[in-house]
């Protein structure tokens, strides 16, 4: 990371959230390079997700910076995260189950009509279009989602996330209520938006789909940051003893939460 | 094996014809059942009063036209309550909130008002409306903020306003009635005064089959715009044809209804026309809070499908922190969804004070059961995320002609209100066990 000469898409630098007396994110640093896929791992309620939902603006930090491209940023609610091109797949889909396709694809940005009505008919064609790319299977757009199976619920998560120009996309477990052909499906999709530039935040307790689709791994325990390093510097092995027991292997650039060695 | 699957080929087309049929119209099979339990309703009660008095009492233009005129204060409110339920709330405060409007109106009309303006001054009425609006609308943002600001649940919220909202249309009027209203405002309340008349009504009526076509063809033209499958043509024809025959035939029935004997030769009198033989006849026609209830109705459902606010409520419901994820301010919503909701019993409280022509405190009471049972009835859940407007006025209809078949049949009123209680659950227990079956096939 010293290493590389560009600025980081994103920098998070001594984030720190609590709730009441519990501290769910601690001191914690992270970063984000363009076309990079970073691993943020970690057992449940190890902080992983609330960092990321600073991020996000779905929480609001107590303390701590965020640079976007170099640039102090401003987040306080979703609304100015996606400001920065900052989109998010959430681990509950955080789909309006009662909703089409189209709907849900643009909730929050419906595209409108000259007299200020919304314009269904361009957002199902528009749907159509990005469904084509990332689910040519897909054709239920007059349903609610409910009516849709987990992974085709997935791609119209992950298309809300795409179709807006996002330069960072946070994944929270996208593969978690996803069969084992939907788990690959959303694979070589990581891989198609990471050949595009967009930097991804890859959150996930599965190792072995860090270690496939990620360039970096960061490892948090207890709200802190055990260490970050790149793939090919670790084995699955040591990652584990980062998670479990926070030691940092040589390989990793200890973080606050390493065990003293 | 081969037979088996020939058929189950075969038998695929012919046994869905219907399905297809619907498919091919794109109606709302749950629209069609409760239509279908209306007919069921009106029918029933028209032959059982036949058997009953030896004629048919229920299928009238009288009947049917006083029907329209008692339902519309429900129905507009339950075209607000189907939002309200829909973002997974509910308002117990409608009825009071009738109640102080309407001690208001009076008041504002009666007392304030000519005061400033001279008495009868056209002015008078079109004040006092607005301030009723203003009034309801503020009481609903109040409820609405308390529920989205401060997080207090909207059941207790609005049984609080419930109470309240009673007790000051009380403290207002110290339990008097003021009336005569202003005569004017009087006619929002229907009445053969408060009605259209044959022309004016055949002339809406034209209004509405052209604006059916127009609406047919814009929504044909849009799909082929974007390539989107249409509705085969014939469905189009059928579909026309039907609407029309609807606002045609509804129209002929107010139309049908004359005025009543004393109040034509009242006017025939004032007015110098001769009196034929057996009586003048003069059409009725639609009544004005019936308009008032149609025109409630379409914006609503203009706003429900077609306004990002709609897709808001809707979205909210389904999925709240979804949709607060999604960048929608769910707490402003929640206010503005309260809000319509007292501007509509604001136009409720106005119809129902001009409809008995004076202002009590005691005006709506139970008002709320009956908005919330016409939603429920009429398809919203209150689980939230579901729910029509059309469907909320549908509702309506069934429980006032409920009420209404029995009060010609001469029911007590105790035992109407167990059959509307027993109505209310039996929907809903069909409704469940239809969803149930639909969602699992």
């Amino acid at each position: 990371m010293d290493a590389n000469p560009q600025t980081p898409l994103v920098e998070m630098k001594d984030i720190s959230l609590a709730f009441g007396g519990l501290k769910a994110v601690d001191d914690a640093s992270i970063d984000l390079f363009p076309g990079e896929v970073v691993g943020l791992l970690g057992h449940n309620g190890a902080g992983k997700s609330c960092l990321i939902k600073v991020l996000s603006g779905a929480y609001k930090r107590d303390s701590g910076h965020i640079y976007i491209n170099g640039q102090e940023a401003t987040i306080n609610n979703p609304r100015d995260a996606k400001q920065y091109g900052i989109e998010t797949v959430y681990q509950a889909l955080a789909l309006a189950d009662n909703v089409d396709a189209a709907s849900n694809l643009y909730l929050g940005r419906e595209l409108r009509t000259r007299w200020g009505t919304l314009d269904d008919a361009s957002m199902e064609a528009e749907a159509r279009k990005v469904m084509g790319r990332l689910n040519p299977n897909f054709r239920r757009f007059k349903e609610p989602v409910i009516a849709l199976s987990g992974g085709q619920r997935q791609s119209v998560a992950i298309a809300r996330a795409i179709h807006f120009n996002a330069r960072i996309l946070i994944m929270d477990e996208p593969t978690a209520a996803l069969g084992p052909a939907e788990t690959a499906q959303v694979g070589e999709l990581i891989k198609q938006l990471k050949a595009e530039g967009i930097g991804i935040f890859l959150i996930s307790h599965d190792i072995h789909d860090v270690f496939d689709l990620a360039d970096r791994v960061t490892v948090m325990k207890n709200g802190q940051i055990v260490g970050s390093g790149r793939v090919q510097d670790m084995t699955k092995d040591e990652v584990l003893g980062m998670i479990i027991l926070g030691k940092c292997p040589p390989g990793a650039i200890p973080g606050p939460g390493a065990m003293a060695s | 094996m081969t037979s088996a699957a020939s058929s189950a080929t075969s038998t695929a087309p012919n046994d869905p014809a219907i399905r297809r049929f619907l498919r091919a119209t794109e109606v709302d099979t749950r629209m069609l059942g409760m239509i279908g339990a209306l007919a069921l309703i009106w029918v029933g009660f028209n032959v059982y009063t036949q058997i009953q008095t030896g004629e048919s009492l229920f299928l009238t233009p009288r009947n049917l036209w006083n029907l329209t005129v008692q339902t519309s204060s429900i129905a507009i409110m339950a075209t607000g309550m189907v939002l309200v339920i829909v973002m997974r709330h509910i308002d117990l405060s409608v009825g009071s909130i009738i109640g102080f409007v309407s001690t208001i109106v009076g008041v504002t009309q009666v007392y304030l008002l000519p005061n400033y303006l001279g008495l009868d001054n056209p002015a008078i009425w079109i004040l006092s409306v607005v301030i009723a609006l203003a009034i309801g609308a503020a009481i609903g943002a109040l409820n609405g903020a308390l529920v989205a600001y401060v997080g207090i649940p909207a059941f207790i919220v609005t049984l609080g306003a419930q109470l309240f909202w009673r007790g000051a249309a009380w403290w207002v009027m110290t339990g008097q009635t003021i009336a005569p209203l202003d005569g004017r405002f009087a006619l929002i309340g229907g009445g053969p005064r408060g009605s259209i008349g044959a022309t004016w009504s055949w002339a809406l009526a034209a209004v509405a089959c052209v604006g059916i076509v127009l609406a047919l063809y814009a929504g044909r033209q849009r799909r082929a715009r974007f390539r989107f499958p249409q509705r085969p043509v014939w469905a189009e024809y059928l579909i026309g044809a039907v609407g029309c025959f609807v606002v045609l035939g509804a129209t002929a029935i107010v139309n049908a209804y004359p005025w009543p004997e004393r109040v034509a030769a009242d006017y025939a009198q004032t007015n110098h026309i001769p009196v034929p033989e057996g009586g003048l006849f003069i059409s009725t026609g639609y009544a004005i809070p019936v308009l008032i209830m149609l025109v409630v109705g379409f914006l609503m459902t203009f706003l429900a499908r077609r306004t990002r606010f709609g897709r808001y409520v809707y979205a909210t419901g389904g999925n709240p922190e979804a949709a607060e994820l999604a960048g929608v301010n769910t707490k402003h919503i929640t206010v503005l969804v309260f809000a319509l909701m007292g501007l509509l019993a604001g136009v409720a409280a106005c119809i129902d004070s001009a409809r008995l022509d004076s202002a009590t405190n005691a005006l709506g009471q139970f008002d709320e059961l009956y908005v919330i049972a016409a939603a429920v009835i009429g398809g919203t859940s209150l689980a939230g995320g579901v729910g029509t407007i059309y469907g909320a006025i549908i509702g309506a209809f069934v429980i006032q002609s409920l009420q209404s078949g029995m009060v010609l049949l001469g029911f007590d009123a105790a035992f109407q209100q167990m059959v509307v209680g027993v109505v209310l659950v039996g929907a809903v227990g069909i409704d469940t066990f239809y969803r149930r079956r639909t969602a699992k096939g």
